[in-house]
């Protein structure tokens, strides 16, 4: 299960590297080694407490609560509840709202992840090999809505995309006549997919890029010598030159999209009729209802469909070597 | 704008250059970029714009861009004098501040150990810290919560800031950092009699530079715009941070107060803007090393 991280790496899966055996004059054997475990757990001892508290018992604690009866008077004391197995499940996975939710966050996937990957590809196709100047001032100007705050961002896009507002304004000024766009279910989906596009369209690029430059020049001026033309070059060479990126954004974006959580809760609160209501959303306003068990349940759902989702990535597009 | 191109079979000097396109393609890469670009930045032009007019002009003409002056700040003074912003200001630049220095302290502990000390355990919390990262958040904030009030920090910014303390996606860059640092010089600092805290303090982290700065600029990101969490541990405007006092403002107010919460944005963004403008190189080569190495 390692191999299907959200941010694979080289070397990530295989064990830690190997240190240098710490001479230490005068030591040896039984001792260095009980010495080498305490300098290693003293060094991430910080870090293992943070992270066994806060990642390792809360992800226990989520599996085991969705196989209870946890209610929101429950919460001062978890353990003090019953198992009911499975009842959970079942529930929500006939629940309308949980298949509503669902349906959504696979739109949502479905949609916005190629849309996000080809712009991103194109962009950085165009800085790699299509121009000399100012590239570091466009790479800047695609990835800076990536650090933009997203609460910032969704209140911009509440006031923009109101019926009489400025995207409106604007489409006027080109004789469209805009759409009441946060008050129709499919326009509201739109909306809320371009502030998520937005935000994801340069992390797309900038790991694009790099994956482009690290195509040697030599492989560029032999198929070039050979005659091939610019396109014809792209597609035989740099797409399957570049599986290995391919392969890390498009789990990076999936992942991102699976878990859509801020942009559907600020932009429009799940509306309108539940239209953007995700996965992530219907957990979090179940917690908000006192519905733990239920939560928690659902939580556990989008992380099975998370890792089974990375781990199909990685099967398909895995280097056939 | 002058484009050079080189003919198709010339061979490019620079790393990068254009690899046998043509002036009229290039111009239309331009053009595109131009296009692409506009769009981009367009958001963030509104929220500027925004935020300097008056509750008149939005009602005036709801569908106009540009405000009636740039001088009009009444937007940040109802903000930071009715809003409370003030106080929302200061508790996410504590939030970021401690953030930023146990992040880099405590990932670069973990990652120097994991990389360079062979003690027993080590694959094992490497690899759940590569399982960590792959965990959605929405599964992990309830029992975060739960956690959090048997500790009873609710509402405290001590609750807000202890899961964060030390992010997994830190460690993972520190230890690829530390991976690169000569063993020879640890072993010199060792025969030289240096602790393994002098080894480290003297020989490792000053090796660390560039990724304490990756690092540092990582964390501040994440708990500058940090939102989810501090949404549910924050339940009062004593400890309210930027993100979720603006969602709270923004729940609560009506169609006329688009002023003020654009102000409330460009507030929130401007810190991150500026550091962006400076630092841009370490934002992109951070983001561009976790994924590829």
């Amino acid at each position: 299960m390692a191999s299907t991280t959200s941010r694979p790496a080289p070397g990530a899966t295989s064990s830690a590297p190997r240190g240098p055996a710490l001479r230490r004059p005068g030591r040896a054997g039984r001792g260095r080694r009980a010495s080498l475990d305490l300098v290693g757990w003293g060094f991430v001892l910080p870090f293992v407490l943070v992270f066994a508290v806060f990642s390792v018992a809360p992800a226990a604690m989520a599996l085991f609560l969705s196989l209870t009866d946890i209610g929101i008077g429950d919460l001062t004391s978890p353990f003090a509840v019953d198992v009911v197995g499975l009842g959970n499940y079942t529930g929500i996975l006939r629940s309308e709202d949980f298949q509503r939710a669902m349906l959504n966050t696979a739109l949502f996937v479905v949609v916005g992840v190629p849309v996000t990957m080809g712009a991103g590809f194109v962009l950085a196709l165009a800085l790699d090999s299509g121009i000399r100047r100012l590239r570091s001032v466009f790479r800047a100007v695609v990835y800076v809505p990536v650090i933009a705050n997203v609460v910032a961002a969704a209140v911009l896009w509440q006031y923009a995309f109101t019926r009489e507002g400025p995207v409106n304004g604007f489409l006027g000024a080109l004789g469209v006549d805009g759409p009441n766009w946060l008050g129709r279910p499919g326009w509201a989906v739109v909306a809320v997919l371009l502030l998520t596009v937005w935000r994801n369209i340069g992390t797309c690029m900038v790991l694009f890029l790099a994956g482009l430059q690290s195509v040697p020049e030599e492989v560029h001026e032999a198929a070039a010598l050979d005659g091939a033309g610019y396109w014809r070059r792209v597609t035989a060479m740099t797409v399957p030159l570049l599986r290995p990126t391919t392969l890390l954004v498009s789990v990076l974006m999936s992942v991102s999209f699976l878990n859509i959580f801020d942009e559907p809760y600020l932009v429009t609160d799940g509306g309108p009729l539940s239209a953007t209501t995700s996965v992530a959303k219907w957990v979090y306003d179940q917690f908000g209802y006192g519905r733990i068990a239920d939560s928690m349940a659902g939580s556990m759902v989008l992380l099975v469909v998370v890792l089974v989702v990375s781990t199909a990535q990685v099967r398909l597009l895995r280097s056939k070597h | 704008m002058s484009v050079q191109t080189p003919t198709p079979t010339a061979v490019t000097v620079t790393p990068t250059g254009p690899r046998g396109t043509r002036p009229a393609t290039a111009v239309a890469v331009y053009v595109l970029l131009v296009v692409v670009s506009v769009l981009m930045l367009a958001p963030f032009a509104l929220v500027v714009f925004g935020a300097f007019k008056t509750r008149g002009e939005f009602t005036a003409d709801p569908g106009g861009w540009l405000p009636d002056s740039f001088t009009n700040v009444h937007n940040f003074v109802v903000l930071f004098t009715e809003k409370g912003f003030g106080r929302y200001f200061l508790n996410s630049a504590i939030v970021s501040a401690v953030t930023v220095v146990t992040n880099v302290l405590f990932s670069a502990m973990a990652g120097y150990a994991l990389a360079k000390v062979p003690f027993r355990g080590r694959s094992l919390v490497f690899g759940a810290v590569v399982l960590a990262m792959t965990i959605p958040y929405v599964a992990v904030f309830v029992p975060q919560f739960v956690i959090v009030v048997q500790l009873g920090l609710v509402d405290t910014l001590a609750g807000i800031v202890l899961p964060i303390l030390v992010m997994p996606i830190a460690v993972f860059i520190m230890r690829q950092f530390a991976s690169s640092v000569p063993d020879e010089l640890l072993e010199a600092a060792r025969l030289d009699g240096a602790s393994d805290v002098g080894v480290f303090v003297r020989v490792v982290l000053p090796l660390l530079g560039p990724a304490v700065a990756t690092v540092a600029i990582f964390t501040f990101l994440n708990s500058w715009n940090y939102f989810l969490w501090p949404l549910v541990v924050a339940q009062s405007v004593d400890t309210y941070t930027l993100p979720v006092g603006l969602s709270v403002a923004s729940a609560a107010a009506n169609t006329t107060d688009y002023g003020v919460l654009l102000a409330g944005s460009v507030t929130i963004l401007v810190p991150v803007l500026v550091l962006f403008l400076f630092l841009q190189r370490y934002f992109i080569q951070g983001i561009a090393a976790t994924g590829l190495k």
